[in-house]
Parts: C-alpha cells; sequence; structure tokens
C-alpha cells in the first residue's frame, strides 16, 4: 500500500466503471512472468541472506503485501522442502500505527495474524508492494514492537518507486522504478484484482491527492 | 458519523463495520502489549451527571488503550452541584479542547442536545441518557451474540474465536430480553439495534413493566416467560436489572413483591434447564442475584457477563477509533454519513 491510493474502498473501485477509461492511461511496468521471476529471485535472496529459511517469518502488510507473502513463502517451501510455507507466513496490520490517521476518513482495521511460533528471536522480513515515502515501513516497525522482539527485520518490496521521506531501506527489490511524484504506481495481484501487473499512470484528480492518496 | 447517540440512526453496513472493528480491536488486547498509538494527543473527557462506575471505567479504558488523554468529569462535587448549567459545562469542555464527550445523564436527550446545541466541535458519544438509550451497551450485547451464536446459528461451525462472525449481522437469532423493560434504556437501544441486525427479538415482561407504545417497536410482547423459553428456543437471554431506583419504593407498585417477580421472571437453574443447548446468558449488570437472576444461573458456564465487560472494552475502543481517528472535518458530507 506504499504508493497505493487512501482508502482501500478506493482501491476496490480501481476495478470499477469509471477505471475502464483510466486504464487506458496506464502502462504496464511488470508483467506476470516478470512479477513471478522477481519473487524466485527474493525468495533465493533471503535464503541466501539468512542461510535458510529455518529461522525467517514472512509478515505481508495489508492488502497487497500479503498475498506477496504468501507467495515469497511458497517459493521459500519449494526451495527448501524441509520448510512448511503456512507456518512461515503471516499478516501486520499496521492501520492503528499510521501518523497520518488525523488527516483522512477512518480506515478499516486489518487484522494481525501471527504465524505460530510467533516472532522472538526470528528474523521478521516486511513483505510490501510498493515502496515509497517509508512511513508505512515506520508504523509497521512501530506495530512490531508491540507484538515482540524479533532478533532482526529486514525489508522486501516488489516495487521501490524512490522518494523517501524517512531513513528505510528494502532488503529486496523486485523492481526499482525511478517515477515523479506525479506518477501513481499500482500493483495488481490475482488474489485481489485477477491479475498479475504493476501499472504506471499519471494522477488523476487533485482530489484524489486530497484524499491523501501516496502520502505514506 | 460524527456522534453516536442512539441504535436507530445506525444502519446494518455501520453497525457491522462497529462489530468488525471491535474483533481487531479485541484481537489486540490479547497481547502483551495492549496499548496502541492510534489516538495520541485526542482528548477524551468522560461527563458523568449519574453515577457508574463500570461504564466509566469501560470507557476510559478504551480511551487509554488508544493512548488518548481522558479527563472525568463527574457532576457530584463539581460546579453542577453548584447550578452550573449543561451549556456552561460544555463550553468549558470546549475551551479546554475536548475531541470527544463521552456523556452519562439522568435526562433523555441530554446527550442529543449536547450534540447538537453547538456549544461544542467534539463527536458526543451517549454512555445512557435517562430511560432513553445506551447504544455502546447494545453494541457490545451484540458483538457478544455475534462471537458465541454466529459460527452456529448462522453459517459454518466454529469455536467462538475473536474473529468468529466478522462480517456478519445476527440474522436468525432468536433473543429474549427479561424484566424491567420500562426502565430500561439497555433494551430500547437493544431492540432497535438487534432488529437492524436481523435477529428476532422478543421482550418479556410483567405487563405493568411494559412501556406504552411499544407496539411499535420491532419486537414481540409476552408476559409469560416459561412459555417463552418454550415455544421460542432462544438462543439468547437477556435479563435486565430491576431498576429499584426508579420506582417509587421497593418495587414501586409495578409488581406485587419481589418474591413473585423472582417466581414469574426470575432465571433460575430450572428454566436454564428450557433452553437450547447454546444458548447464552446475558445481563448487563449489576445484577441482583437472587432477584432477576439466580446465582446458579449467573455463575453457569452458559452466562457471557463477565465477557460482556470485555467486550465493551474492545467496542468503546472501535466507536471511539471510527469517531476520533478521522480528519471529519475534512471529509465530504457522503463520507460522512457512512461513517
Amino acid at each position: 500500500m506504499s504508493s497505493g491510493p487512501g482508502t482501500p474502498s478506493y482501491e476496490h473501485s480501481l476495478s470499477s466503471t469509471s477505471d475502464v477509461a483510466r486504464a487506458a492511461e496506464l502502462t504496464e511496468v511488470l508483467g506476470a512472468t516478470e512479477i513471478s521471476r522477481a519473487l524466485t529471485r527474493i525468495a533465493h535472496e533471503i535464503l541466501e541472506r539468512n542461510k535458510g529459511g529455518t529461522s525467517v517469518v514472512l509478515l505481508g502488510i495489508p492488502t497487497r503485501g500479503v498475498p506477496l507473502a504468501e507467495r515469497l513463502a511458497r517459493r521459500l517451501a519449494d526451495v527448501e522442502p524441509g520448510l512448511d510455507a503456512r507456518a512461515l507466513v503471516g499478516t501486520l496490520d499496521v492501520t492503528m500505527h499510521r501518523d497520518d490517521l488525523h488527516r483522512q476518513p477512518p480506515r478499516a482495521i486489518g487484522s494481525t495474524q501471527l504465524p505460530d511460533g510467533g516472532i522472538d528471536n526470528k528474523v521478521v522480513i516486511l513483505v510490501d508492494d510498493v515502496l515509497f515515502s517509508g512511513r508505512t515501513i515506520r508504523a509497521a516497525l512501530d506495530a512490531l514492537s508491540d507484538i515482540g522482539r524479533p532478533r532482526a527485520v529486514q525489508l522486501a518490496a516488489l516495487v521501490d518507486r524512490g522518494h523517501r521521506e524517512l531513513p528505510i531501506r528494502p532488503d529486496y527489490v523486485g523492481k526499482n522504478l525511478p517515477t515523479s511524484l506525479n506518477e501513481r504506481v499500482s500493483v495488481r495481484l490475482s488474489e485481489i484484482d485477477g491479475e498479475d501487473a504493476v501499472l504506471i499512470g499519471q494522477r488523476q484528480t487533485s482530489a484524489a491527492r486530497e484524499r491523501g492518496e501516496g502520502d505514506l | 458519523m460524527k456522534h453516536l447517540l442512539t441504535t436507530r440512526g445506525l444502519s446494518r453496513a455501520d453497525a457491522i463495520r462497529i462489530l468488525d472493528t471491535a474483533g481487531q480491536m479485541a484481537a489486540t488486547q490479547s497481547r502483551e502489549i495492549k496499548k496502541l498509538p492510534t489516538l495520541r494527543g485526542r482528548t477524551v473527557v468522560n461527563l458523568f451527571f449519574e453515577d457508574s462506575t463500570r461504564t466509566r471505567i469501560s470507557f476510559e479504558t478504551a480511551a487509554k488503550r488508544l493512548s488518548a488523554d481522558v479527563i472525568n468529569f463527574s457532576a457530584k462535587g463539581s460546579s453542577v452541584s453548584k447550578g452550573e448549567s449543561l451549556k456552561d459545562t460544555a463550553l468549558t469542555l470546549q475551551a479546554m479542547g475536548a475531541d470527544a464527550v463521552v456523556i452519562r445523564h439522568q435526562a433523555s436527550g441530554a446527550p442529543h442536545t449536547l450534540a447538537h446545541a453547538g456549544w461544542v466541535e467534539a463527536a458526543v458519544i451517549n454512555a445512557g441518557d435517562g430511560m432513553h438509550q445506551h447504544p455502546t451497551q447494545a453494541l457490545l450485547d451484540a458483538y457478544t451474540m455475534r462471537r458465541h451464536l454466529m459460527p452456529r446459528v448462522g453459517r459454518g461451525v466454529g469455536v467462538p474465536g475473536v474473529g468468529a462472525g466478522a462480517g456478519l449481522d445476527l440474522a436468525g437469532v432468536r433473543v429474549a430480553i427479561v424484566g424491567d423493560v420500562l426502565h430500561s434504556r439497555v433494551a430500547r437501544s437493544n431492540v432497535q439495534l438487534l432488529h437492524t441486525l436481523g435477529a428476532q427479538v422478543t421482550l418479556v415482561a410483567p405487563p405493568t413493566l411494559v412501556p406504552v407504545g411499544v407496539e411499535a417497536w420491532p419486537c414481540e410482547v409476552s408476559y409469560h416467560l416459561d412459555e417463552v423459553l418454550v415455544d421460542l428456543q432462544p438462543d439468547a437471554v437477556m435479563m435486565l436489572r430491576v431498576q429499584r431506583e426508579r420506582m417509587s419504593s421497593a418495587g414501586g407498585g409495578f409488581f406485587p413483591s419481589p418474591l413473585e417477580y423472582t417466581r414469574n421472571y426470575g432465571l433460575d437453574a430450572v428454566r436454564l434447564g428450557l433452553l437450547p443447548e447454546h444458548a447464552i446468558v446475558m445481563h448487563p449488570g449489576p445484577m441482583n442475584r437472587g432477584l432477576e437472576i439466580s446465582a446458579e444461573a449467573a455463575d453457569s458456564p452458559r452466562a457471557v457477563i463477565v465477557e460482556q465487560v470485555a467486550n465493551g472494552v474492545a467496542v468503546r475502543m472501535a466507536v471511539l477509533y471510527l469517531l476520533l481517528a478521522g480528519d471529519v472535518s475534512q471529509v465530504g458530507s457522503h463520507e460522512r454519513a457512512s461513517l
């Protein structure tokens, strides 16, 4: 959700009628094959850096970080047959730790579900779709400290579009995508949107910007 | 939604949204660190003109768990006992920068006045006004029912967990609300909310404790508890407290004697045996043990009375979050209407 729309409800409107016209303005940056390839590479990097997957926990940040974390977990289990993909993955809701709550209409709160082993003394890898200002990740770090004490925290993002506002850097990146602030990056995943793609387009209205879209 | 004054104005979608949010809040309350930074810097005033330790503590806990600053204002020993009006109290709170006012008042409609008179900009939450409404109590009751009953009555079978019933209403649930309906804001709030959520409500009370105009309420009325328990087989029985303080003297002429009330309308072990196996027993508290509920019923495994208290904190956290977390002033009227 780093560069995604301000509210989940707005995200859903992406697939509604008005977006048929809008879709024409979007350019596809990554297709399904490239996304798949990037995730496979990230999975190998995770295993290499952490010397295997036994102490790793993947926490997806809703909405689109969650299916990405699940896909990564499956790939880890494929490479290292001893691993159980379901025991590696969880979700981390950061809504209640955001610093922009007072600037937007109330957001729906997602769920936080940890794997059975918890996160204490594990290497937690936060997984999100787009890394933008870094504020979502800051909120995620706060949320993490409320639920346990991981040995280390790493960050995986499918797309890094730059424009960081905080000293936060990803450990694993699917694709570096230099963007202008006027552009909008949207990640679509088959689990949620019915297709895999990373799209880039112009921001549409000032109304969208007022809603705080892309602030986090 | 800017205020929470009654359950009548809540749409089904709003109610489900509050219950779902409460579910997420409850999930955070099982953690080692229960406090969230969500409402840091916001000020919540508990303005209590009527004694109520449990509701006040519940709201105070909810606000503190969300990191809001809490000011407790009790009418006793304050300027109100010196004759200050509600308006002047409100202006004082406004000057002190309250973001939300939780008000309990003995006069029905006082929260409505506070919300709409233009004295304060804060969000107003009704924590019980006279014999009128107590919306957060109704919401926590609905939350408790959904957690226990929806995995069973509704779709699928499951263990009642924190997330049980998320997204669902209470369609098909049968609820009996028993006792002093006349004086009960809990009953009024519950009838409306449960109806909105699709449950079937039956009020059971002595004829003297049934309010005038009850035929306009979206519920059935019966004067015979045993018949209702046998015929309706309710999924939840909600016992109401006999509110002696709102009656002129003990019983106040509403029923012949406490003993007779207990015989006809008290929930005891025999009546408990008439209920379906999965049914739950609820009570908004405080209980008059031996009057409307026997100790056996109150302490039975079916009683969820203590859990109602815990759920109260989660529901109040959800209400405070939904009313205070967003920037309401920047939201269009459409979005505000949709809470």
